[in-house]
């Protein structure tokens, strides 16, 4: 669809596994960060009345 | 396949008269040329009204959804794979069905057609090979193969694989063909490129929904592109919004798409949107091993959980 790779992740946390969910949200954010700012799946048009 | 209108008509006939089915939905001459519409035929009399030949390309296991009452119905190869799907998926139940098979040699593309030849088409006629079009000044003669729908020329299922009985002998599955040249072209695209094709692609759309609802596989009672509590999607012209529609009806499509081609078919724009459902099928056989609606036995891919399925990508 013209999505970034990096831009889109999966992962199966138990409730439990709380460090792992700190991990997974760590890399998440860090692997979007060095993409950069999503300007493909945004609204341009949008308006506000 | 022209041929097949009398054995069709017959079969029709045997089935009213020995009330072995309430209903027969086939097909009808439409009120314009390579536009036959779907009919349904209740009373003996009525089955003059149906006809078979290269312009029947609208899925008729879309009129099954929840039907109650026992119903004969004429299936081509991709019909079939539907039928199976309603099966599968609990939409109709196969004591309910007479199913007679149709071996189908392809339909051809109207819109092919029309962009091949000038001027308003008046009539169009066929035999087992050729196709001739007549328009107020001329009249054209076409190889059937080079104007069938592109789903029909790639497809690999022309005979039915669910019936009672068939109007025909089966006819030649085609062998060697490569089903995915277009999709793995924009595979290899980079994600900037991927998103102007995309964007290219849909931008006709009018968001109509033809093609949703001659989708035999879009039968849930709301679609998500409807509700508006929660509202999904935007209702408007929006690209990212008509984007949202066509890649999230695909998704719904995945492992359950037999590609055969009604949602292109009844573009008023002409999208080829199974560039989209072609991708989930192409996945689904690399990853799955699956083709949709060959068995009822079977468990869809994305029903069943099995240990070695791919999770690479999970995390």
């Amino acid at each position: 669809m013209g999505v970034e790779p990096g831009r889109v992740h999966f992962s199966w946390v138990s409730s439990a596994e709380s460090t792992k969910f700190v991990t997974v949200v760590k890399q998440v954010t860090d692997a979007v960060k060095a993409i950069g700012p999503n300007r493909n799946y945004v609204k341009k048009n949008l308006k506000v009345a | 396949m022209i041929a097949y209108t009398d054995k069709i008509r017959e079969i029709a006939s045997r089935l009213l008269k020995d009330c072995q089915v309430e209903m027969v939905i086939g097909f009808r001459k439409g009120t314009m040329p390579m536009m036959n519409e779907p009919c349904f035929v209740t009373r003996e009399e009525d089955v003059s009204s149906l006809v078979w030949d290269s312009n029947c390309g609208i899925n008729l296991a879309n009129y099954l959804t929840e039907r109650k009452e026992k119903i004969a119905i004429f299936a081509k190869g991709c019909d079939s794979r539907n039928i199976v799907n309603h099966i599968v998926e609990n939409k109709i139940q196969r004591d309910q069905l007479h199913i007679v098979g149709v071996p189908c040699t392809g339909m051809i593309d109207k819109r092919k057609i029309a962009a091949l030849v000038e001027g308003e088409i008046l009539e169009v006629s066929e035999t087992d090979t050729t196709i001739k079009v007549k328009t107020a000044d001329a009249e054209s003669l076409f190889d059937k193969a080079e104007v069938l729908q592109q789903n029909c020329a790639l497809c690999a299922h022309r005979n039915p694989v669910i019936f009672d009985e068939t109007v025909a002998d089966p006819v030649e599955e085609q062998t060697g063909i490569d089903r995915y040249a277009d999709v793995r072209e924009i595979e290899e695209m980079d994600s900037e490129q991927q998103w102007q094709f995309f964007e290219d692609l849909l931008a006709p759309c009018i968001r109509c929904y033809a093609c949703r609802n001659a989708c035999p596989l879009c039968y849930c009672p709301t679609c998500f592109v409807d509700e508006s509590k929660p509202q999904w999607v935007g209702k408007g012209q929006d690209p990212i919004d008509v984007r949202t529609f066509h890649f999230l009806r695909a998704y719904h499509c995945a492992g359950r798409c037999t590609d055969c081609g009604a949602c292109q078919r009844a573009c008023p724009v002409g999208i080829n949107m199974r560039l989209l459902t072609r991708k989930l099928e192409k996945d689904c056989q690399e990853q799955f091993d699956w083709e949709a609606g060959l068995s009822t036995e079977k468990r869809p891919a994305l029903d069943a959980y099995q240990p070695n399925d791919p999770g690479d990508f999970i995390k």
